[in-house]
């Protein structure tokens, strides 16, 4: 009897079934009460999903250009000898400053690298992305639908730059220390970690918040200017290659690179990594980054906001 | 006594009944080249419940008011409450009330199918075990289960719409805004789709819709406001609408040259019953009427007496295309 009772049963179910999926989830779902703390990390775990899923690009992309530079300065320059006219060029000044304090080459690049690192990651991981999402489709407004002010979303995104960016930097440190010609390894040694780690962290979330200014202001047509305008001039005049201080014998300049913010992150890991050599003082530095930091996000949130909203 | 003042707030609110309140909504832009009004002081109340229809024509203001009801853009006048919320006033809370299906393809690209529900579900604040729950009880329903791993940059037109309409109901928003879902899709995907909003609709949920297809518009929405350059021309129900313009059946007869005066004096049709009005411009004639029967032969005999050849003719029977006829004195450009 039951089974013919089953059989009879009205076959509209069937016809209904993906109705009755759709109308199930609107009463059955959990009504959710979501919190900033929450949303905030809620977005930081996307951040590092995708990072995990892209890790062997961004890896390489992190990799290969401290990897190049280190082999050709640390290595390439130091065997082919001194007397080679492109290796005296590139040393410059540097190379007279360190030989006079007993300091290699290889030694000044540890934290030149490193700050040229922490720019680049903080611009590929922001900016690039940014100008991405406020074009064509306009994912942006996916994110800005999300139930928080959209200064906080500014705040997210500087803070996984700089994430990526301090990352990208501590890729480097292995790499020029153990990449080097022999007798040229770097003297490195870390005297204050604490304020290693401040320092590094500062300056993560100073180009995270550059990378968030960059992207908001910059056309994305224009995107190759980027590394005409702002990248190869803020590393090429950004104390990486060469100490501040050895800048002293053309002094205009010396006064010039100050508005360089790069200047500050590559003197600042200088002072912690290679205390030996002159560097700039700590207050200036820590000023900068901390304060740099500050302004920049500020400013990069406000141009967030209105490009976000219109 | 808390909870007591609590309820009192709520219901203190402008008009709580309603799901979408606007009072004289605005919207200008500043260009290079001057001011662009785009939303002219536009007034809806649309109830809880109800599947309510912004239609109108490209660039009639129908993303604008959406965007600013949804907190994306600012008003530059008037106010709007969602779910009894001030839109400018409190853009979070509303945020957390709302689901929005956007006009672009918004779905994350660097995360799969069922990421992309699983973390909306987690910026509103379910726990990651919960999102997983939800992302699957959602691929389920709309048919996207077998492509759960898949890219969200693999999906076809038609199962990216799936997959913005899932994502925007993880969190059982008040109201669902969907803004030209169905544009660029091919005819079955669209009614397909209908069938999920429908489905929608019937379980109670209210529902603000823009489209600029007629058909759309009438297919679904329980009341319409047909809006062009910022303003709200008509609203009602389709059948109001049809009712209130007066414009039945819209008659047009297009000559080879122009229409000399008194051509529908000649066809005899200018004292009919029925007719509302009767419109000569250029080489064409238009007669909105109520009783149709004959009009068209009438207005070809005419013109072939004088010696016009007809070029082309049409008779559109009432609905909303006739309505926009009516209201605008031009033909509807989708």
């Amino acid at each position: 009897m039951a089974t013919s009772t089953n059989l009879e049963a009205p076959p509209a179910g069937a016809a209904e079934a993906g109705g009755a999926g759709v109308a199930a989830l609107i009463t059955e779902a959990p009504v959710p009460h979501p919190t900033l703390a929450r949303t905030f990390a809620a977005m930081m775990a996307r951040e590092f999903r995708v990072l995990r899923r892209n890790a062997v690009a961004t890896f390489t992309r992190a990799v290969m250009q401290p990897l190049l530079f280190v082999f050709v300065f640390a290595y390439v320059f130091p065997k082919i000898g001194g007397g080679f006219m492109l290796g005296g060029a590139a040393g410059g000044a540097a190379r007279a400053g360190a030989a006079a304090s007993g300091v290699n080459f290889a030694t000044i690049l540890v934290p030149g690298l490193m700050a040229s690192m922490l720019l680049m990651q903080g611009i590929m991981a922001v900016t690039f992305p940014l100008v991405m999402e406020f074009s064509w489709q306009r994912t942006i407004e996916d994110r800005a639908l999300a139930p928080v002010p959209i200064r906080v979303l500014a705040v997210q995104k500087i803070s996984a730059g700089a994430v990526q960016s301090f990352i990208g930097a501590l890729i480097v440190f292995p790499i020029v220390l153990l990449v080097h010609a022999s007798g040229q390894a770097p003297s490195v040694h870390v005297t204050n970690w604490a304020l290693f780690a401040l320092i590094l962290v500062a300056a993560s979330m100073l180009t995270a918040a550059l990378g968030l200014l960059l992207g908001t202001i910059m056309d994305p047509r224009k995107m190759q200017m980027l590394f005409a305008v702002i990248l190869l001039p803020a590393t090429m005049l950004g104390c990486v290659y060469y100490p501040w201080s050895a800048l002293h014998s053309i002094r205009w300049l010396q006064i010039l690179v100050l508005v360089n913010p790069m200047v500050y992150m590559s003197e600042g890991l200088r002072a912690v990594l290679t205390p030996e050599l002159g560097h700039m003082p700590l207050w200036a530095v820590l000023l900068v980054l901390i304060g740099g930091s500050v302004v920049f996000g500020y400013l990069g949130a406000r141009t967030f906001r209105n490009r976000v909203l219109n | 006594m808390t909870h007591a003042s609590a309820q009192l707030m709520r219901t203190g609110l402008p008009d709580a009944e309603a799901a979408i309140r606007t009072e004289d909504l605005r919207k200008t832009y500043k260009t290079s080249r001057g001011d662009v009004q785009a939303v002219r002081g536009i007034d809806l109340d649309v109830p809880s419940g109800e599947f309510f229809g912004l239609l109108g024509p490209n660039g009639a203001g129908k993303s604008t008011t959406i965007g600013m009801l949804t907190t994306l853009v600012l008003p530059t006048g008037g106010r709007a409450w969602v779910a009894g919320v001030d839109v400018v006033g409190d853009p979070v809370a509303v945020k957390r009330r709302i689901g929005v299906v956007t006009q672009n393809n918004t779905l994350d690209m660097q995360l799969t199918v069922a990421e992309n529900l699983e973390f909306r579900s987690r910026f509103f604040g379910l726990g990651a075990r919960e999102a997983g729950r939800r992302a699957e009880q959602l691929l389920d329903a709309f048919g996207l289960a077998d492509r759960r791993r898949a890219m969200a940059t693999d999906l076809s037109g038609g199962q990216a719409r799936r997959l913005l309409i899932a994502r925007a109901l993880v969190h059982r928003p008040d109201v669902l805004f969907l803004d030209e879902p169905t544009a660029g899709l091919d005819p079955q995907t669209r009614v397909n789709l209908w069938d999920i909003l429908r489905v929608l609709h019937d379980q109670g949920q209210t529902i603000l819709l823009t489209t600029h297809y007629m058909e759309e518009a009438e297919a679904l929405c329980d009341r319409v406001a047909v809006i062009d350059h910022g303003r709200v021309l008509a609203a009602g129900t389709v059948d109001d609408l049809k009712q209130s313009t007066g414009a039945d059946t819209v008659i047009t007869v297009r000559y080879e040259s122009a229409v000399p005066d008194g051509l529908a004096g000649k066809a005899g049709i200018t004292g009919r019953p029925g007719i509302s009005k009767i419109e000569t411009d250029g080489d064409q004639v238009r007669v909105f009427t109520r009783e149709p029967d004959g009009v068209l032969g009438e207005l070809v005999a005419a013109g072939a007496r004088d010696g016009l050849h007809v070029r082309d003719a049409a008779q559109l029977k009432p609905s909303l295309e006739t309505v926009f006829l009516t209201l605008t004195g031009r033909e509807y450009r989708e």
